[in-house]
């Protein structure tokens, strides 16, 4: 057993240099402290924005295919346009047969729950105030389990019976209304009907909580007048991350179009990619000046010990071992950083957890123990380690005894 | 009756810098034999070459030209690996500026050269290293750190480390050369004993005429040639 000889050297030689060890082992704890951190909030963030996009919206809905616009005469440069292609007016498509693709939908793997929506622009009148809505109507026993609107009521409780309506925070504020009141959904052709108020709702945006309008199934049928029709099956995935997988079953097996929230949030998704490479790029860099700093140190060290690995040398050491002497100094340094490093970094996860608050007020990472990032954390140092004493490792193996001893 | 010789070298020149123009030849063919538990003083100038030699008989540096043979054996040519092996097997080094570690005791110190070769799990390594310790005159200073102990003491620490393995040939360059003459008196003392009792070859270089006068054969080195090598009655 010879390594015993290379490992009590290289903690001796750390042990010696008590404040460069110090130092290195500080600074190597520090990186690995900022790399825990930004993990945590990278996670904390991109999870706070999922759960409020996936939770206030179906991880899949199921439309019928676009009428497409197609322009009657192909533009040319002699014959200039008279006006661009114009979208077809506004109509709504529908889905026919819905019953029996709501049957399929809900059996194909991977889906969790699906509800039949009819839902289209409507205005919401309340005395003097108008506002532009969108309505949804459901079935709100399926619709919970395809969003959970239980979360969001603010006030009032869930109940969607043929003339109750659940209404975005922002929309009663601005109709003045409150759980109870009644107000009038009147559609485009004129058609109107009066709903009673019973749930105020927080659906995570202003934008949303300023047009949404939740009633039954039926009304909004005959409001949009698209009666024993829908125009989207809602869907809710196990697990939203496998959304684009479950929508490109359900496209296939209806033959209609399906969307995922990955693509209707593309812009989110995109976002969500560019931070975890942002990400990724910062650990590199931590982890690239953590390396040199070890290097750097380690490399006048064995400056400064010349005279010593000479002498080992000359009493029968091999150029293989002092260079494992080296390599093990930067093994143990990066394995000492990252234990202190963690420690660090679950502390000031620790701290920030009471003070980075996500926008709805929940903190936005909470202090956990992940101990498989714990050891992957404490190998990937103790090989960056490693890595770093590589050059002043080999510095050691040449150095000529004979002129370190008598230097 | 012929034993092997323990050190063989002939024509054995050293040239440094080679093709350079500071290039400066230190030993100019040198014929050398050294036998087993022979005493040998190595005197003469400054900057005539003896450190130069005894680095090459300790295979820390190699020869330009010419053949050493150790133990019978041609390690004119090996390599640094094997070089290493051959020091560790059969040589031990004393230095003028003693050249402890000061990282650990004088225990530790002693018992270095066998760890490095796997023996430092072995209780009788560590027996040997206090044992020698205690014939230098230091069972009191075992765990002591280098930094605590004076320069004759750090010397005797430093020859119970040449000993450990028991080596062949012991070289040591100027070992009194930064000591009182008191000191100097009682690490001689102690070398010859080991030589006497254990049989092992010394080499060794110093300035000091009444110390060479105590070896059993005196070499001269002048300008990196041997310029007188006699037999010596040891004076007591
Ligand atoms: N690595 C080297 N490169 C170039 N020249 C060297 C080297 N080592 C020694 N020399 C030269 O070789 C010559 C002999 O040096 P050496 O150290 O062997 O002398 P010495 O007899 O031990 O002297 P001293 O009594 O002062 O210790 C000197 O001129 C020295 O400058
Ligand atoms: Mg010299």
């Amino acid at each position: 057993m010879t390594g015993g000889f290379e490992f009590i050297v290289a903690l001796r030689f750390l042990r010696e240099g008590r404040m460069q060890t110090a130092l290195i082992i500080g600074g190597a704890a520090v990186g690995v402290g900022v790399i825990y951190f930004i993990t945590a909030i990278l996670t904390g963030v991109q999870g706070d924005l999922i759960r409020r996009v996936t939770g206030s919206q179906p991880h899949v809905v199921v439309k019928p295919l676009d009428e497409i616009a197609v322009p009657l005469i192909a533009p040319t440069d002699s014959a200039p346009r008279a006006a661009s292609v114009q979208a077809r007016p506004q109509r709504l498509t529908t889905i026919d047969g819905w019953p029996a693709l709501l049957q399929r939908a809900e059996a194909s793997p991977g889906v969790l729950a699906v509800a039949p929506v009819a839902s289209g622009g409507a205005l919401a009148v309340k005395g003097d105030s108008t506002r532009s809505v969108i309505i949804t109507g459901t079935d709100l026993h399926r619709y919970l389990r395809v969003v959970r609107l239980d979360d969001k009521v603010v006030q009032g409780a869930l109940r969607l019976e043929a003339g109750d309506a659940l209404i975005g925070i922002d929309l009663a504020k601005d109709l003045g209304a409150l759980p109870g009141d009644r107000f009038r959904v009147q559609s485009s052709d004129g058609r109107g009907e009066v709903f009673q108020i019973r749930a105020l709702l927080d659906m995570g945006s202003r934008d949303l909580n300023r047009r949404t309008v939740y009633i039954a199934l039926r009304p909004a049928q005959s409001l949009l007048n698209i009666s024993g029709r829908i125009t989207s099956i809602d869907v809710g995935a196990r697990d939203f991350m496998q959304a684009a997988e479950v929508a490109a079953r359900l496209r296939a097996l209806t033959g209609l179009q399906a969307e995922s929230w990955t693509q209707t949030n593309a812009q989110v998704f995109t976002a969500l990619g560019n931070q975890t490479i942002m990400t990724r790029l910062i650990r590199l860099f931590v982890a690239i000046v953590v390396v040199l700093g070890i290097a750097s140190v380690l490399v006048v060290s064995v400056v400064q010990k010349r005279k010593e690995i000479g002498i080992l040398r000359a009493v029968g050491a091999t150029s293989g071992q002092m260079q494992r002497v080296f390599l093990l100094q930067g093994a143990v340094v990066g394995f000492a950083g990252a234990l202190t490093g963690t420690a660090f970094g679950l502390l000031l996860v620790a701290v920030f957890s009471g003070i980075l608050r996500s926008a709805s007020g929940t903190p936005l990472f909470v202090l956990e123990f992940d101990f498989n990032l714990m050891f992957v954390v404490l190998a990937v140092a103790t090989v960056l380690g490693v890595v770093a004493s590589v050059l002043p490792a080999r510095n050691a193996a040449r150095l000529d005894p004979a002129q370190a001893i008598r230097a | 009756m012929t034993t092997t010789a323990l050190v063989s070298l002939s024509a054995l020149r050293k040239i440094y810098n080679a093709g350079q123009p500071n290039e400066q030849e230190v030993l100019h063919g040198i014929d050398l034999t050294l036998q087993p538990g022979e005493f040998t003083a190595l005197i003469g100038p400054s900057g005539s070459g003896k450190s130069t030699l005894l680095n090459i008989l300790g295979l820390l540096e190699s020869a330009s030209d010419g053949v050493y043979r150790l133990n019978g054996d041609d390690v004119t040519l090996l390599d640094d690996d094997a070089r290493t092996r051959a020091r560790h097997a059969t040589l031990g080094f004393i230095f003028q500026f003693h050249h402890l570690l000061p990282a650990f005791s004088a225990l530790e110190n002693v018992m270095l050269p066998a760890m490095m070769g796997g023996e430092g799990a072995q209780a009788d390594t560590r027996q040997r290293a206090e044992g020698l310790l205690d014939a230098v005159g230091l069972r009191d200073a075992y765990h002591k750190k280098p930094a605590a102990l004076s320069g004759g003491m750090q010397q005797r620490v430093a020859i119970a480390r040449a000993l450990i393995r028991a080596p062949r040939l012991v070289l040591a360059d100027e070992p009194t050369g930064n000591l009182d003459t008191r000191s100097s008196d009682g690490i001689f003392e102690l070398l010859r004993r080991f030589n006497r009792e254990q049989g092992t070859a010394f080499m060794v270089v110093t300035h000091d005429p009444r110390l060479a006068a105590r070896c059993d054969r005196i070499i001269e080195l002048v300008d990196g040639r041997i310029a007188t090598d006699r037999a010596n009655v040891p004076v007591t």
